[in-house]
């Protein structure tokens, strides 16, 4: 039991907001944790997710007493853009191996904010292959440390596979304007794109 | 990310489907009344007392109880059917396999006021 309980501040502003997800995604270690910890308005949380050893989403408990099941924790937080609106970020894990779990938490999703590091790219083909089976829009933002490498823009969006149109914008976690900046140019990419013109 | 290896036990009274498959992890949670019945399990018991307060959404319930969304969505299901919880699911963001555009500008108009 959370001791936020009798904190006022966890609670919605209405009861009637509309809650809009939005998938942030990217290898292990990227900065999921830390971006969704700068854009929440509300305490940052953590969900469990209950997976068989197979990698299933356990979406039922039948049978479960004989079954070895895993908890995955991930990464939440919400972000109020007026009384009557907020975006709730999901932080999914960008590896293969949680397929399922991502086919189901990205169910219902506006679009999705694809982190990642560019001092080791090769991390974020897992996630780019993931997000390329489904018909959710992104944008990657690059989460700039002291010590990353600054590549010419053209070099990273092949190394990523990205679309012309999909937009590609540098961020610190940490910091809350660029981490606003990297939303909006996911929001205003999905406004621009409103067939699904991603698709190959 | 953690994984740890869970006992699967049951703290849903040993319901183990949601009867209502609409459950989402973003359906807000209301109470619908501030009397507890006596025969309630505790984990029915503690969806209802931090929804006391307001509403929120199932997978956030779910993160403050420390409980898995799964076993979450069971007790909510149940405590619907009981008539102790208001349940709203969330809107679709896309209709015609296209993004809502009033939403995205409001979302768009949201995020810059924030900047």
């Amino acid at each position: 039991m959370d001791s936020a309980h009798s904190n006022r501040d966890i609670y919605l502003r209405n009861p009637d907001q509309r809650l809009v997800k939005v998938i942030v995604s990217g290898p292990f270690g990227v900065g999921k944790t830390t971006i969704i910890r700068t854009l929440s308005d509300i305490p940052p949380l953590r969900t469990e997710e209950v997976m068989t050893e197979t990698g299933a989403v356990v979406d039922h408990l039948d049978g479960l007493k004989d079954k070895t099941t895993t908890t995955v924790g991930l990464d939440y937080g919400r972000m109020s853009l007026g009384d009557d609106l907020a975006l709730c970020l999901f932080g999914t894990p960008g590896q293969k191996r949680f397929q399922a779990l991502w086919d189901d938490l990205t169910q219902g999703a506006l679009g999705a904010l694809i982190l990642a590091d560019t001092r080791r790219i090769a991390d974020s083909y897992e996630v780019m292959g993931l997000i390329e089976r489904q018909d959710l829009r992104y944008a990657v933002a690059l989460n700039l440390f002291p010590d990353s490498p600054r590549y010419p823009e053209e070099e990273l969006r092949a190394a990523l596979d990205l679309a012309p149109e999909t937009p590609m914008i540098a961020c610190d976690a940490r910091d809350r304007r660029t981490s606003l900046d990297a939303l909006l140019a996911l929001a205003e990419h999905l406004l621009a794109v409103p067939e699904f013109e991603q698709q190959p | 990310m953690s994984r740890r290896l869970i006992p699967a036990y049951l703290w849903t009274g040993g319901r183990t489907h949601p009867s209502r498959n609409v459950l989402d992890r973003l359906t807000v949670l209301r109470a619908a009344t501030d009397h507890l019945p006596s025969d309630l399990t505790s984990s029915g018991r503690s969806v209802l007392e931090i929804l006391q307060h307001g509403a929120l959404p199932l997978a956030e319930v779910a993160a403050h109880l420390e409980m898995p969304v799964i076993f979450v969505k069971v007790l909510v299901s149940d405590l619907f059917d009981q008539g102790l919880l208001i349940v709203r699911a969330p809107a679709p963001v896309e209709s015609d396999a296209k993004p809502d555009q009033q939403l995205l500008e409001r979302v768009i108009r949201g995020l810059r006021a924030l900047q």
